[in-house]
């Protein structure tokens, strides 16, 4: 298991030095939301009702943005032939790399999203739930996005086919995430139910994700 | 320790770039694969290393460690260096040692592999401003840092000039003379005195 710890840390430190993902994805997810009332109009209930559904959406799409750099820069140098020559297991070392993904993309993304929530008027009792949901929720958008990631490795113009692979895997996450909030507003569906199923993908994408990946490296790098 | 390839057959789509091919590694010996260009040296290398599957025969490590499988008792030195340039040399080969060691760093082996490959005064530039060679030896001291009985070197020479061709000679030297094995594919000799030529790829050239 060290070696796991030992690839989270340098992809993190990699993060650090070289920047620009984490950057690029919180500027394209003020820009989306920042756009909403510009194009809507300044109806604050209208704004207020549908900011839920605004800041996952554009969530999605801003972590999205950053999915294709989880194996990229290994596979060009080299990196993730030496890698799969470790002890690790190769499911390991994928799970090392989307965790790492989801500590520097997905938990910046959720706490910015209060911050843009004001943009939308969102009611003040949600900004908890809304951080909790998206923090509950992300792990399954960094999980699900590696098997897309290694599928679309070596692929010409792989980053759109990414897109169209994995957004519809996000339906479910997007579906509840925003269920969950909506009933902390007082909207028709029950809270805890949403919650946990919300959960309950993000379990279930952080034990099928690294698998599936790993077959997709294998495949790609032979 | 005997690393023995037998029958060895590999596809690469349609294509069967290795037909039958049996050879023996015993320890403290070098094999260096040689052939054209195309003749499946890099193919035949990627497969001990456990990156290409195999469609038929077998390869193993008899005598190694029965807990752990081929590839991670080899180091696999492939065309490209596997260096990050935004960290230093040290941190590159200090991360490749904690990776492939299990996560136990021998501060005294990286001081030993920088010195192998005359890096110490570049230990402490990032990887990316050094030049072609420079990389390629930052590269070989992965090789010293962690140590595995077997060392894959697919054209290790790339890019290094005749002072680095020597050192790494020397390394792959010590490697030989300590009871590890080398299986290689270069065209430049290493000048080994236990080194041993396996020509492959006639047969394939010739179908």
């Amino acid at each position: 298991m060290s070696g796991f710890w030992t690839l989270l840390k340098r992809d993190l430190l990699l993060q650090v030095r070289e920047g620009g993902a984490v950057g690029t994805a919180l500027g394209f997810y003020l820009i989306v939301v920042a756009m909403m009332p510009l194009g809507l109009g300044p109806d604050l209930n209208l704004l207020s009702r549908i900011a839920p559904g605004v800041l996952w959406i554009a969530l999605l799409l801003a972590a999205l943005l950053s999915l294709p750099r989880i194996f990229e820069a290994d596979d060009e140098d080299g990196s993730l032939e030496v890698i799969a020559t470790g002890d690790l297991p190769l499911e390991l070392a994928t799970a090392a790399k989307a965790l790492a993904h989801w500590i520097s993309t997905g938990i910046p993304l959720a706490l910015l999203a209060p911050v843009l929530g004001l943009l939308l008027n969102l009611e003040l009792s949600a900004y908890p739930v809304l951080v909790a949901t998206m923090l509950v929720g992300t792990p399954a958008i960094s999980f699900l996005g590696l098997v897309g990631a290694a599928l679309t490795l070596r692929a010409r113009r792989g980053g759109l086919l990414l897109a169209l692979l994995v957004l519809p895997l996000y339906i479910p996450t997007l579906i509840f995430g925003i269920a969950a909030i909506s009933a902390a507003t007082g909207g028709p569906s029950g809270f805890q139910a949403s919650f946990l199923i919300l959960g309950a993908i993000s379990l279930f994408s952080l034990v099928i994700g690294p698998v599936a990946a790993a077959a997709a490296i294998r495949f790609q790098t032979q | 320790m005997r690393l023995s390839v037998k029958h060895l057959v590999v596809d690469r789509g349609a294509r069967r770039i290795v037909d039958d091919l049996s050879f023996a590694v015993e320890a403290g010996e070098a094999l260096v694969l040689v052939g054209p260009n195309g003749a499946g040296k890099t193919t035949v290398i990627r497969t001990v290393a456990g990156l290409i599957g195999v469609a038929g025969g077998s390869i193993a490590l008899e005598g190694g460690d029965a807990e752990r499988e081929l590839p991670a008792q080899a180091h696999y030195i492939g065309h490209l260096n596997a260096l990050k340039p935004s960290l230093t040399v040290e941190e590159n080969l200090r991360f490749w040692a904690a990776y492939l060691g299990g996560g136990v760093v021998d501060g005294a082996a990286i001081d030993a592999a920088l010195l192998a490959f005359d890096l110490e005064p570049l230990a402490m530039i990032p990887a990316g401003y050094l030049s072609a060679g420079q990389k390629r030896r930052a590269c070989l001291a992965r090789l010293i840092a962690t140590p595995r009985p077997l060392w894959l070197l697919d054209e290790p020479t790339v890019s290094l000039d005749a002072a680095s061709v020597a050192l790494l000679a020397k390394q792959v030297g010590q490697h030989v003379a300590g009871g590890g094995l080398v299986l290689a594919a270069t065209h430049i000799p290493l000048g080994l005195a236990s080194e041993r030529q396996l020509e492959i790829g006639m047969r394939s050239a010739a179908a």
